[in-house]
C-alpha cells in the first residue's frame, strides 16, 4: 500500500474511533485508547517510511468540492510531522489509558481525542485548500471541545471562550492567505497554487497572513495570549498533544505555504519572522520563569520554543531569498530537528505534570516539594525532561538549539547589511532565552521535586499509573537518543529539507564517532554520543569517588540554622523567591511586574503582606484596546437592531443602489 | 421595417416603467390600484409580444395569461376589497414628498439605463433594453416601498416589483416555466400572507399604518 494511502485511512480510522467510543460501552470502550495508540504507532511508521524512501504519493478522495475531490498527498515534509505527530499521539494516547482509568468524566474527552489526532493527520495530509481548512477546523474545534472538558470551572469556560476567538481569528487569516494563493482562476489544489506563483508583494501579504493564522494556532507573541489559558485547561495528555504536536501542525502549516507553495519571499519577509520568533522565545520564557501553575509555566515554555522554531524558520527563510541553499537547508533542518524535540520533551513534561496534579490535586508550584522521594520513576523522567528542554548536552534539546545557533553564526554571508546586523542581536536574544530557560526549569523542577513537602497532599503523593509512566519512559528514551544521535536524526529529516530548500545538510551517517558535522569541520562540530559518554563517565567516576571516600552512612543533620530558624516547609525556597531575581530584573520592564509591601500600622497585630504582580504585555497593549473598540462598534451597530421596517428596506434600497453605482462608475 | 417588432418591444416594455412612475406619483390608494392593474397589463402585453417575437414559446403566452388573470385581475380586486373594508381609500400616506420621488425614481432609470447598456454591450438588443427597463421597473418598485407607509402600498409596490422580475425573465430567451410558476405562485402566496397579516394588524391597532407597529416593539435599544 503506498504510505499516503496507509495514513489516509490510519486518519479515518482515527476520526471513527470518536463515534466508537459513543457507541461502545464497557471494556470495548476502555480500549478506545489502546486502539488509538497502535493507529498513531503505524502513522509514526508510515510517515518513517514515507521519509526513509524519500518519495511523494498522492491520493484524490471523490469528497470535498465536486470539480476538486479531496486531494492528500504525503511528501517529505509532511512525513516529518507524520512522524512526529505519530509519535507524540502515540504517548499521549498510552498515557491516557491510565488517565482513563481515574478520569471522573471519561465520556468528556474520549469522543473527542482520537479524533483530535484524526484530523491533525488530515491537516498533514491535506493537499488542497478546501481540505486543508476543513481538516484545520475540526482540529480546532476538536481541541477546544478537550479545552472544555472541565468546564464546570469558570476559568477554563473563560481559557475555552479565549480559544475559540483565537482559533476563528486564525481560521479567518488562513482563510484569506489561501484565497489569496488561490489567485483569481480559483486554484484550490497545491499544485494549480504552485504552478502560478504570485508576485512578490502578494507573498509578502500572503506570509503575513499564515503568520497570523498558524502563528496563532502555534502561539506566536502576541498572537499567544489564548495559550498558557487552554493548554494547561485540558487534561494532562491532551495537554500534550496540544503543546507538543498541534503547535508543530501550525509551524508546518507555515513551512508548507512558506516554502513549498510560496516562490522565495522578500528578505524583509524573513527577517519580520526572526524577529518574531526571538521575541516569542524570550518572553515566552519570562512568563514561565515567573508563572506559579507548574502547567502554565510548562504552556509559556511552549510559547519560547515555538520562537526558537520560527526564528529557525525564518532565517531559512532569509537565506532562501538570498539564494543560499545549504544554508536555508541548515536553518530548517535545525527548525525540523528542534520541532521533533519539543515534541518529545514537552509532552514527556506534561505527562510528568499531569501525573503530579493527579497525585497532589494541584498545579501550583507552591503546593509540591519533596515529590522525588513519592514518585522516584516520575521524579527521574521529568529530571531528564527538564534537562532536555534546558538544552543541556547530551539530550536533544541541545543538539537542535546549537544546530539554530550554527545557522545564526553564518548570518554574516546573508547579502543585506540589515539583515547581517539583525540576526546576531536575534541570537542574542536566543540565548537569553536559552538561559532563561535553564532557570525557569530549575525552579520548576526544584520546587515541585527537591526540598521538602509544603502539603500534606505533597507529603502522601502516589506514584504515577504504570501507562503514563511507559509513556513518559518511551519519550525520555526518545530525548535521550536523538540527543546521543543526532546525525541519524538529520539524516532521517534530509529529504524534507531538500523538498523545501532545494539542498540538504551533508550525510552524518558514515562521521566517524557519529560527529555532529552541519557545515565543515572548521566551522563546529559536535559529538553527542562523546558528549554522553563523557558525562556519564565522569558523573559516575565522581560518583564512584565520593561513595568509596565518603561514609556510606546516611546523616540528617541541621543545615544551617540561620538559613532554617524554623523547621517550616515555607521556609523553603519557593517558586515566587526563586523567581525574584529574574522577575526584578527583567520582568519590572517586560511584565510590568510590581510589588507592593502593605504593613501593618504600629499596633496592629495582623500580618504584613506582600503582593507581587506580573502581568502579559500582550494583553494590554493589544487585547484590551482592541476589545474596547469591539465593544464600541458592537454598541454602535446595536442601534441597527431596532429600526422600523421601512428603515431596513431603505437601508437594502440604497445599498443596492451604491452597489449599482459603483458597477456603473468602475464597472 | 426590420426593427418594427423590437421598437414595439421598447415601447411595451417602456410603457412599463411609465406605470412605474404613475404608481410612484399617486399618493391615494384607490388610485393607486387602478394604476396597478394598467401595469400588470402592460406588463401582459409586453410578456405576449415576447412570446410573439420569440415564436414557437407556449410558455411565455402561459405567463402573460397568468399574470393578466392574477395581478391584473385577482389581486387588485382584493386589495381593493381590503381597502374598502379598511375604511382607507382616501388616505394620503407618503412619507417623501412627490416631486422628490420622482425625481429619485428619475435617477434610478437614468442608473440603470446606463449600467445595463455599458454591462450589456454585445449583448441581443432586443434582450439588452428589455433588461435595462426591467432593472429600471424593480428599482422604481423598491422605491415606492421605501417610500410609503401604508402596508397596502408596500404591497403594491413589491407586486410591481414582481413585475420588473418576469419582464427581464421573459426578455431572456430559454427561461423555463417552472421559474415563472414558481415565481407567481410565491407572489399568491406572498399576497395571501400579506392580505391575512393586514386583518390583523389592522384587528389589533386599528390602522395599518406601519409606524404603529413599531410603538409595540420591544427590543428597542
Amino acid at each position: 500500500m503506498p504510505p499516503v494511502d496507509a495514513a489516509a485511512l490510519i486518519a479515518g480510522a482515527l476520526l471513527a474511533l470518536g463515534p466508537a467510543a459513543l457507541a461502545f460501552g464497557g471494556p470495548a470502550r476502555g480500549a478506545i485508547h489502546a486502539a488509538a495508540t497502535l493507529l498513531c504507532l503505524l502513522a509514526a511508521g508510515t510517515g518513517g517510511a514515507a521519509l526513509l524512501t524519500g518519495t511523494t504519493t498522492t491520493l484524490t478522495l471523490p469528497i470535498g468540492l465536486p470539480w476538486l475531490g479531496a486531494r492528500l498527498a504525503l511528501d517529505p515534509l509532511a512525513a516529518v510531522f507524520v512522524l512526529l505527530l505519530g509519535l507524540g499521539g502515540a504517548a499521549a494516547s498510552l498515557s491516557s489509558i491510565g488517565y482513563y482509568r481515574h478520569d471522573p468524566a471519561p465520556l468528556r474527552s474520549l469522543p473527542f481525542q482520537p479524533p483530535f489526532l484524526g484530523a491533525m493527520l488530515a491537516v498533514l495530509l491535506a493537499a488542497d485548500a478546501f481540505s486543508f481548512l476543513m481538516a484545520w477546523e475540526v482540529m480546532s474545534l476538536l481541541s477546544w471541545a478537550l479545552v472544555m472538558v472541565d468546564h464546570r470551572d469558570a476559568a477554563t469556560r473563560q481559557a475555552g471562550f479565549v480559544y475559540l476567538v483565537m482559533a476563528a481569528f486564525g481560521t479567518l487569516a488562513l482563510l484569506l492567505a489561501f484565497g489569496l494563493m488561490a489567485g483569481p482562476a480559483g486554484g484550490y489544489g497545491f499544485d494549480a497554487i504552485r504552478a502560478l506563483p504570485p508576485a512578490p508583494l502578494t507573498v509578502a501579504a500572503i506570509l503575513g497572513l499564515m503568520l497570523l493564522g498558524a502563528g496563532s494556532k502555534a502561539g506566536l507573541v502576541p498572537l499567544h495570549v489564548w495559550l498558557p489559558l487552554a493548554h494547561p485547561a485540558a487534561p494532562s495528555p491532551v495537554s500534550a498533544l496540544m503543546s507538543g504536536v498541534m503547535t508543530k501542525v501550525a509551524v508546518y502549516a507555515f513551512l508548507r505555504v512558506a516554502f513549498d507553495l510560496m516562490p522565495p519571499a522578500p528578505w524583509w519577509a524573513g527577517s519580520a519572522v526572526i524577529v518574531l520568533g526571538a521575541g516569542s522565545a524570550v518572553l515566552g520564557i519570562l512568563l514561565a520563569v515567573v508563572e506559579a501553575d507548574m502547567k502554565r509555566a510548562l504552556a509559556c515554555s511552549t510559547i519560547e520554543n515555538i520562537g526558537v522554531i520560527f526564528a529557525a524558520t525564518g532565517l531559512a527563510l532569509a537565506f532562501r531569498s538570498g539564494g543560499m541553499p545549504a544554508l536555508a537547508a541548515l536553518a530548517l533542518s535545525a527548525a525540523l530537528f528542534h520541532a521533533l524535540n519539543h515534541m518529545a520533551m514537552k509532552s514527556l513534561l506534561f505527562l510528568g505534570a499531569g501525573a503530579v496534579l493527579h497525585a497532589t490535586g494541584t498545579r501550583m508550584l507552591d503546593r509540591m516539594g519533596g515529590l522525588i522521594h513519592r514518585m522516584p520513576a516520575t521524579a527521574a523522567l521529568m529530571l531528564l525532561g527538564v534537562t532536555a528542554i534546558a538544552a543541556l548536552p547530551p539530550l536533544n534539546g541541545f543538539a537542535s538549539e546549537w544546530l539554530v545557533f550554527q545557522a545564526v553564526l553564518a548570518s554574516p554571508a546573508l547579502p543585506q547589511s540589515a539583515l547581517q546586523m539583525l540576526v546576531p542581536a536575534a541570537g542574542g536574544l536566543l540565548a537569553l532565552a536559552a538561559a532563561l530557560a535553564a532557570a525557569a526549569f530549575v525552579r520548576l523542577y526544584g520546587v515541585a521535586f527537591l526540598g521538602r513537602p509544603r502539603t500534606p497532599e505533597a507529603a502522601a503523593a502516589p506514584e504515577a499509573d504504570r501507562a503514563t509512566l511507559a509513556a513518559m519512559g518511551a519519550l525520555a528514551l526518545l530525548c535521550l537518543g536523538a540527543g546521543l544521535l543526532p546525525g541519524l536524526v538529520l539524516d532521517l529529516i534530509a529529504p524534507a529539507a531538500r523538498q523545501l530548500t532545494g539542498a540538504a545538510l551533508p550525510a552524518q551517517a558514515h562521521q566517524p564517532w557519529l560527529t555532529l558535522i552541519p557545515v565543515s569541520a572548521a566551522r563546529g562540530t559536535y559529538n553527542g554520543l562523546l558528549v554522553g559518554l563523557f558525562v556519564a563517565l565522569s558523573a559516575g567516576l565522581a560518583a564512584g569517588v565520593i561513595h568509596r571516600t565518603a561514609s556510606r552512612r546516611l546523616r540528617r543533620a541541621p543545615a544551617w540554622d540561620c538559613g532554617f530558624p524554623q523547621s517550616l516547609p515555607d521556609s523553603q525556597y519557593g517558586a515566587g523567591s526563586f523567581a525574584q531575581p529574574i522577575r526584578r530584573v527583567l520582568g519590572r520592564t517586560l511584565l510590568n511586574a510590581r510589588e507592593t509591601v502593605h504593613m501593618p500600622p504600629p499596633g496592629d497585630p495582623s500580618a504584613a503582606r506582600l503582593t507581587v504582580t506580573a502581568a502579559d504585555p500582550a494583553w494590554a497593549a493589544l487585547y484590551a484596546p482592541l476589545g474596547r473598540g469591539v465593544n464600541a462598534t458592537a454598541a454602535y451597530a446595536n442601534r441597527f437592531q431596532a429600526l422600523s421596517i421601512r428603515r431596513y428596506l431603505s437601508l437594502v434600497f440604497g445599498s443596492l443602489v451604491l452597489l449599482l453605482l459603483g458597477l456603473a462608475l468602475w464597472g | 421595417m426590420a426593427t418594427l417588432p423590437i421598437d414595439i418591444a421598447h415601447l411595451l416594455a417602456g410603457g412599463l416603467v411609465l406605470m412605474s412612475f404613475l404608481m410612484i406619483y399617486q399618493d391615494r390608494l384607490s388610485a393607486l390600484l387602478d394604476v396597478f392593474t394598467a401595469h400588470a397589463v402592460v406588463l401582459a402585453a409586453s410578456v405576449a409580444w415576447q412570446a410573439h417575437l420569440q415564436g414557437d414559446t407556449f410558455h411565455l403566452y402561459l405567463t402573460a395569461l397568468i399574470a393578466l388573470a392574477f395581478k391584473g385581475a385577482v389581486i387588485p380586486m382584493a386589495l381593493a376589497r381590503i381597502v374598502r373594508r379598511l375604511g382607507i381609500h382616501r388616505e394620503v400616506e407618503t412619507v417623501v414628498g412627490t416631486v422628490p420621488t420622482m425625481l429619485a425614481g428619475i435617477g434610478l432609470a437614468a442608473l440603470s439605463i446606463v449600467l445595463m447598456m455599458r454591462l450589456t454591450a454585445g449583448a441581443d438588443p432586443l434582450a439588452r433594453e428589455d433588461l435595462a427597463f426591467a432593472l429600471t421597473v424593480v428599482l422604481l418598485g423598491l422605491l415606492m416601498m421605501v417610500t410609503r407607509r401604508n402596508a397596502v402600498s408596500q404591497v403594491v409596490g413589491f407586486m410591481s416589483l414582481e413585475n420588473g422580475l418576469i419582464l427581464a425573465a421573459a426578455g431572456a430567451r430559454g427561461m423555463p416555466l417552472v421559474v415563472e410558476i414558481a415565481v407567481a405562485f410565491s407572489i399568491l402566496i406572498a399576497f395571501i400572507v400579506i392580505g391575512v397579516f393586514l386583518f390583523r394588524i389592522r384587528e389589533r391597532f386599528d390602522t395599518v399604518d406601519l409606524a404603529a407597529l413599531d410603538e409595540v416593539r420591544g427590543d428597542r435599544a
